[in-house]
């Protein structure tokens, strides 16, 4: 079994922390020494993490109920992201990698002079950000079509921190058809679960050129259990292009109404909707 | 804790997680997969056997000795490819595979990796003498710009295509559009092209080029004036007059060179096109795809009459085409007008003999790339020093095991015949980039010495138990 492993580019800018499923590409701004100490500060909190993901995982992997509260520093944050949305089908495991982004990125701003600073845990992002400061985000809607879709500013004075990317291509499943959701929201777990939700709604439930099959035929300890999840989408009018997107954008809407969500952008073929406030109605923008 | 898997799903032990993994599926990573019952790294690595490949018969240890030189490492019996080796972009990490080997009793490295190239592309040498388009001119890929004619060089037409301003210096589709064409050239898949103003191409490496539609057989034998200076001798008494129609040098028998010098007497005939030395012209007509990659279909309209001064009836003429594909036979009238006539025997001849030594034409691809970058340190803690080794011949450098010509200059930009590269290792990133095989080879002191990742290495018989390799 390999062990967790950390690397710095070679100037010393970014650092790259692996083990098991999860990669992190971490960046921070600031004086040479504070960012080297930040470094040591994320290299120090993440050794033990994805083992103490491990132990509370079959619990992690059932929607939070009433009984049962998680000890794990991640899994706490996993649980109360999840908990924003009772009344929506959700296991922690949604907000799995916005989580560790969010760990990791405390982890970075505690105790240092740092200007500005992000966690990227394979698009699930962290920012931290002093007065000030602000970070782009570049939004990719679709790994194999890498066109920059837009970009994000996210600015200190924003109630946003993390940015998270949920969609049919990614390691997870999919219960809806969705090429991708990004959300902006105040944190990466909460952006995560919220984009994972998002994403199950854009959808044209019953329509043949889906094909879905049970979660766990693919993947036996899924948190989906036997729900049906989207194995491949053929081809769509423009018209049900669009009824999907709807249906993804008044779920978003919702959220956004509710405060849980800063914005999201919504990618089906070649269609894009755009949720968002007017604060952020300039940020998210092509 | 965790249920029991079905009897078909392994559980992977890569990392704490132990995802139970279904056949044909992957785990929570995607690093690791089910394959047919077995856990495998994907990605295989892929490790050409190449003496095994020739029937089993292994080279003895001992015979090599005498050739190492102690510095650039000769052929080992086993070549671990980068092909499969996986990467990572940029290169945070130790390349993926640092295998050590022995190789007459001198420790070697092999860092082993596959490169991500942004900057890369291929020249293409098309064999042919047929039009293809002025130099200059773009090469496009479903109308996209992937490239453009350049040079003409002996026999064949030159293509650049790609390079960072196609792959991303453009329009997305015009990236993406280049990324496929040079993939798919490298795979040695063929390739539709066609050329702004010129001609509609089927390229594939290894294989004849196909121009409009038609599939070039063989290559000229020289230009006009070559021809002319290799078969004089057999024409000499045959015939009163040869020309050699060539677009870019048309001869003539009687004023050339070699005519001069078996005495063979002036004819009188005059040629079109402007007179560069005795018996050599240049433009005597357009380039195209007809004689001689001219875009003349009857010889005749490249001459311009007899002098009647010095023609007389009765005088023969041979013309033909650099490849010996077009000729024609021509006797002249009592008003000194040729008059096609059966080509004689003896003639004949060597006209069969220019067609027989006319080479298969071929189409060639070299796959052009840096490794100038970040690349590097996946080899060595100190870049520069893998380039200055490279430069300094300490470090050979292969791609999938195949030679390559590493350029002049700064960086480690190297050319490789496609051909020589193993199946399959050609792939890409949606940058879009190329991925290929690269593996840099040097005894374990001038590894060390440049800062090699010495921790990484692992041993050339650990990599050759993993379950997980493919044989090339």
């Amino acid at each position: 079994m390999s062990g967790p492993v950390a690397a710095t580019t070679p100037d010393g800018s970014r650092l790259h922390l692996q083990h098991g499923p999860i990669d992190l590409i971490v960046e921070a701004w600031g004086e040479p020494g504070g960012v080297a100490e930040a470094y040591r500060r994320a290299w120090d909190r993440f050794q033990p993490l994805l083992d103490e993901l491990v132990a509370e995982l079959p619990a992690l992997r059932r929607p939070v109920g009433a009984g049962h509260e998680p000890t794990g520093s991640v899994a706490r944050r996993m649980a109360a992201a999840v908990r924003s949305f009772p009344d929506r089908f959700i296991t922690p495991m949604a907000a799995v990698a916005g989580a560790v982004a969010d760990e990791i990125c405390e982890a970075v701003a505690t105790g240092g002079d740092l200007r500005r600073a992000y966690v990227n845990d394979g698009g699930d992002i962290a920012l931290l950000l002093t007065p000030g400061e602000s970070l782009d985000v570049g939004l990719v809607p679709v790994p194999d079509r890498p066109a920059l879709l837009g970009r994000a500013t996210v600015r200190h004075d924003d109630p946003v921190r993390g940015v998270s990317t949920s969609g049919r291509h990614g390691r997870s499943f999919s219960l809806g058809i969705a090429d991708a959701v990004t959300v902006l929201a105040e944190t990466a777990a909460r952006a995560d679960a919220a984009a994972t939700l998002i994403a199950n709604t854009v959808d044209l439930p019953g329509h043949p050129a889906i094909r879905r099959v049970p979660a766990s035929d693919l993947e036996p300890q899924t948190d989906l259990g036997s729900r049906m999840v989207t194995a491949d989408v053929g081809a769509l009018t423009d018209a049900e292009v669009t009824r999907a997107l709807h249906a993804g954008v008044a779920e978003a809407q919702r959220m956004r109404a509710e405060g849980l969500i800063g914005a999201a952008v919504l990618c089906l073929g070649d269609r894009v909707a755009t949720v968002s406030t007017p604060v952020l109605a300039s940020a998210v923008g092509g | 804790m965790t249920s029991e898997p079905a009897s078909d799903a392994v559980v992977c032990d890569a990392c704490p997680i132990r995802c139970v993994i279904k056949p044909g599926r992957t785990g929570s990573c995607d690093r690791y997969g089910n394959v047919d019952g077995a856990l495998a790294r994907l990605d295989p690595l892929l490790v050409l056997e190449r003496t095994q490949e020739r029937g089993g018969a292994l080279v003895p240890f001992a015979a090599r000795q005498s050739d190492w030189d102690g510095e650039i490492v000769q052929g080992a019996d086993v070549v671990v490819t980068g092909a499969g080796s996986g990467t990572t972009y940029p290169d945070y990490k130790p390349a993926p595979f640092i295998v050590s080997s022995s190789v007459a009793g001198v420790d070697t490295v092999t860092v082993v990796t596959e490169a991500i190239f942004s900057y890369c592309g291929v020249d293409v040498k098309i064999d042919t003498d047929r039009h293809v388009g002025a130099e200059r001119r773009l090469v496009r890929a479903r109308g996209e710009a992937v490239g453009h004619v350049t040079t003409g060089q002996y026999g064949s037409q030159m293509l650049s295509l790609g390079g960072v301003n196609h792959l991303t210096g453009g329009s997305k589709r015009e990236g993406m559009a280049t990324m496929r064409t040079l993939l798919a050239l490298c795979s040695r898949e063929p390739v539709e092209l066609a050329v702004d103003e010129g001609s509609e191409l089927v390229l594939q490496a290894g294989e004849p080029p196909v121009i409009n539609g038609v599939v070039e057989e063989r290559m000229r034998v020289g230009c006009g004036s070559a021809t002319i200076g290799m078969f004089a001798q057999q024409w000499y008494e045959h015939v009163d007059e040869v020309v050699v129609v060539d677009d870019h040098i048309t001869g003539v028998l009687s004023e050339h060179q070699a005519g001069r010098y078996l005495d063979i007497p002036a004819t009188g005939i005059r040629v079109k096109g402007r007179r560069s030395t005795p018996g050599r012209y240049f433009n005597v007509a357009h380039p195209g795809t007809g004689w001689g990659g001219t875009d003349i279909e009857d010889p005749l309209t490249i001459l311009d009459g007899f002098d009647p001064e010095v023609a007389h009836p009765g005088l023969t003429v041979l013309m033909i085409g650099t490849t010996g594909e077009h000729h024609a036979y021509f006797v002249l009238d009592d008003e000194l007008r040729p008059v096609p006539a059966p080509l004689p025997d003896d003639l004949r001849l060597s006209v069969e003999r220019i067609t027989e030594n006319c080479e298969p034409a071929l189409t060639s691809v070299l796959f052009i790339a840096g490794a100038g970058g970040s690349l590097r340190a996946g080899a060595t803690e100190n870049p520069v020093a893998l380039t200055r080794a490279v430069r300094q011949m300490i470090t050979r450098v292969t791609c999938g095991g195949a030679p390559v010509y590493v350029w002049p200059g700064g960086g480690i930009t190297f050319m490789v015949d496609v051909t020589l590269v193993p199946p399959g290792a050609f792939g890409y990133v949606p940058t879009p980039a190329l991925v290929a095989p690269l593996e840099f080879t040097m005894g374990r002191d001038a590894y060390a010495a440049l800062g090699g990742h010495m921790d990484a290495i692992v041993s050339l018989d650990d990599v050759l138990a993993r379950p997980d390799l493919r044989r090339g």
